[in-house]
């Protein structure tokens, strides 16, 4: 009980610096919290896919359709229960910065496989009623006000031309990692004015939507459908949800690599100031370790005092930090709900802030605590006035 | 008076520990402020400099990039014959009709990872108008055959593109005969090959893009003029650095967003390391500063030399973090632009004008950190100062 108090009480005996020190540890425990979040936040998509869903796309890549009969084709091969087309439609809501992603696909066979996407029954039938009719998520329509009823322009730059939708549906998320910042309309609507304008282009898949039964089959359903389009036209790549999701952050990996890389600069960073505040805390004290000691107190004892103060301090600061990072975060989506649709905080991240903050105290503490323990008590008795 | 330089650098060294460290502390920040600024002017760099100011990249209208875009045979050849566009030694329009798409192909370091690379279908003016491009291993591919040539990059980076190996897309076997070097260009992260064999294999009847080299540069008003008013011509017409600046502006405002916020967090951290250490700095030199008062310089100049130190030991970090910064040039950072959505491959660039950029931030950093216990400094009075000690 001493030795906390001891400790407690040296560490605010330099107010200013220990309050700086503290500052410094909570925005830099806060930036990291913050930093590995938005690492979590690319992979969002992932943790929404489902093991029950595979994806289908041209060998290729994804910017080659498929034709729309392979769709038959996939129904028969044995374990698959569903097949529904999806085809991005790249289209933009007035300005380019205005992103947000837009799906043709076969509603009645797609949403079936998407119990994550609550309907109301109503909207849903005035949805599948309409042929140019837009279901759009609870996120996009609170980011951009859309209600039941509004009508959406979009350019697109893959399906030229002004188009426009109505939206009939605004569906919910069913848990925590659902997505729903995305629009969905009808397929059918898309390849009759494509058929009018391009022939070429129309009765094309971009991807196909495969539901499985089993999602302990997915490896070998998946190898058998790519087998029946082996060294066709459009030969086939078909994997899991999952699998197909985590290739569009393997993409973009560099950047995320740097950003988890970053994220430890800033505890580097703090490490540096925080053991510069007990360097120079320890060297000011010398003389009093040098009297504690000359008291009787072993050199463990005084080790431990400075360590004790600084894993205090990195407490202290660290505490605050994890304290504040909950709201930050929320703030910080908030922000950029445009580029991300999750932000997730999970118990990892928090783990790992206590960890680095953990980390500052114990280098922080360290030279110094070996030096106090070492000072020799006529050395350190010396400079007493 | 002013106090002496030596004094305030000696002060550095008798306390060597804490000045590394803060110095140490600003070195970081400086390293992550100058290494985005050095990834940005990279991608900069590659993009500007793969166009040329006299090519122009015709696409359809509004598709933004050539792998959305489709050119047909007969709008391609309305601006094969304008009067704006160049012409060579024997009469042929310097005009190259090309089709791009995308092939996603497996990463060398781990083949379960796919990224897309560029496929480019295009006839031997192609490489009269990119005369950056050329061979370094094998040879060019030969007109109407399967062959293609890989660029540098795309051979560093991916699998199943060496020298002889072949590539299966499009239901045909095309062997890499040559590698090329496009000069740090975009289009060493390309795969080329013959523009007709590509369109019957990939059953395209249009062309992605037109590119086309004009008589006089100065005439890019003139044909662009002439394409809006032409209604037979649905197209959008760009210099070529223009459409490939374009391309990269979504990937550049990202890396300079995320990195200018990570350095001013950062910088935070590294203040008020300076803050401290100053603080601590003058607590500790309360007699020295008497002493210094007494013999007569002014509380300026007190100011002054605290200041100078702060900012010294700013440059200090600046300087270290820059060396560190200096040796990513070494780097080269692959990664898809979303905008093209393929891969593209750049390096840090390292300019004189980041080199100015770096500094003055440590500086600013150094200057902020420093004030306010210069001010504590400046202010304290002969006779308390005096008698601290």
């Amino acid at each position: 009980m001493f030795f906390l108090r001891f400790a407690f009480r040296n560490v605010f005996r330099a107010k200013l610096r220990s309050a700086l020190t503290i500052l410094g540890l909570v925005i830099a425990i806060l930036a990291f919290g913050l930093l590995q979040t938005v690492v979590r936040a690319w992979y969002a998509g992932a943790d929404a896919a489902s093991a029950n869903r595979l994806i289908t796309r041209n060998a290729i890549s994804l910017t080659f359709s498929m034709p729309m009969y392979y769709r038959d084709k996939m129904r028969a091969v044995p374990g698959v229960t569903a097949v529904s087309v999806s085809n991005w439609f790249g289209g933009i809501y007035k300005e380019p910065k205005n992103f947000f992603a837009q799906f043709a696909v076969d509603a009645p066979t797609f949403f079936p496989m998407y119990p994550e996407f609550v309907f109301k029954a109503d909207e849903y039938q005035a949805f599948l009623r309409d042929q140019r009719g837009a279901a759009i998520g609870r996120q996009l329509s609170d980011l951009y006000g859309f209600k039941v009823g509004d009508v959406i322009p979009l350019k697109s730059a893959i399906y030229p031309g002004n188009w426009e939708f109505t939206v009939r549906a605004i569906y919910d998320a069913k848990d925590e990692t659902t997505i729903t910042r995305q629009m969905y309309f009808h397929y059918d609507y898309l390849n009759e004015s494509i058929k009018k304008v391009f022939p070429r282009r129309a009765d094309q898949a971009g991807v196909f939507v495969v539901g499985i039964a089993d999602g302990q089959a997915a490896a070998n359903i998946a190898r058998d459908i790519d087998a029946e389009f082996k060294n066709s036209l459009a030969e086939t790549l078909t994997e899991t949800e999952k699998a197909f999701t985590l290739s569009f952050v393997a993409m973009v990996e560099t950047i995320v690599v740097a950003i988890q890389g970053v994220s430890y600069i800033v505890i580097l960073i703090i490490m540096a100031v925080a053991a510069n505040t007990m360097a120079m805390t320890a060297r000011e004290r010398l003389p009093e370790y040098a009297t504690l000691k000359a008291l009787g107190f072993r050199p463990g004892t005084v080790a431990a005092l400075i360590m004790g103060e600084a894993l205090m301090l990195a407490m202290i600061g660290g505490l605050i930090g994890l304290a504040l990072t909950p709201p930050v975060v929320r703030i910080f989506h908030q922000a950029t709900v445009g580029v991300f649709a999750k932000m997730p905080l999970v118990p990892h991240t928090f783990y790992l802030q206590a960890a680095c903050a953990a980390a500052v105290g114990v280098v922080a503490g360290l030279a110094p605590a070996v030096r106090a323990a070492r000072v020799r008590i006529v050395d350190g008795l010396r400079h007493v006035a | 008076m002013r106090v002496p330089f030596s004094y305030v650098a000696r002060n550095l060294w008798v306390r060597k520990l804490t000045t590394g460290l803060t110095a140490g502390g600003m070195a970081l920040v400086v390293f992550v402020f100058a290494a985005v600024l050095m990834l940005d002017a990279g991608l900069h760099q590659t993009l500007v400099s793969t166009g040329s100011a006299d090519n122009v990249v015709v696409i359809r209208q509004g598709s933004q990039t050539e792998v959305q875009s489709g050119v047909f045979r007969d709008q391609a050849a309305l601006i094969e014959t304008s009067p704006e566009v160049a012409h060579g030694a024997d009469g042929e329009a310097l005009v190259s009709k090309e089709v791009v798409v995308l092939n996603s192909l497996p990463k060398i370091d781990e083949p379960s990872k796919r990224s897309n690379v560029v496929v480019r279908g295009l006839p031997q003016m192609g490489t009269v108008l990119r005369p950056q491009v050329h061979i370094v291993e094998g040879r060019m591919f030969r007109p109407g055959s399967s062959e293609i040539v890989v660029g540098a990059s795309v051979a560093r980076q991916f699998a199943g593109v060496e020298l002889g190996q072949q590539l299966n897309f499009a239901g045909r076997a095309w062997t890499v005969v040559g590698i090329f070097d496009a000069g740090r260009t975009a289009f060493d992260s390309e795969i080329w090959g013959d523009v007709e064999q590509m369109m019957q294999a990939f059953r395209r009847i249009g062309y992605s893009s037109v590119i086309a080299k004009l008589a006089d540069p100065g005439s890019f008003d003139a044909l662009k003029r002439r394409i809006d008013e032409d209604p037979r011509l649905k197209v959008d017409i760009k210099r070529e650095h223009q459409f490939y600046e374009d391309q990269s502006s979504t990937l550049s405002n990202f890396i300079t967003l995320l990195g200018l916020a990570l350095s001013v967090i950062f910088s935070l951290g590294a203040m008020i390391g300076a803050t401290i250490t100053m603080y601590a700095a003058v607590a500790t030199r309360t007699g020295e500063i008497g002493t210094l008062r007494a013999l007569g310089f002014q509380r300026g100049s007190i100011l002054v030399a605290f200041l100078s130190e702060s900012l010294l030991v700013a440059l200090l970090g600046g300087a270290a973090g820059l060396i560190a910064a200096s040796f990513l040039t070494a780097i080269t950072v692959s990664t898809t632009n979303f905008q093209s959505f393929s891969e593209l491959a750049f390096s840090f660039t390292l300019t004189p004008a980041i080199v100015l950029q770096s500094l003055t931030f440590a500086l600013v950093m150094g200057f902020v950190g420093g004030f306010l216990p210069a001010i504590r400094a400046s202010r304290m009075k002969i006779v308390d100062a005096l008698r601290a000690d």
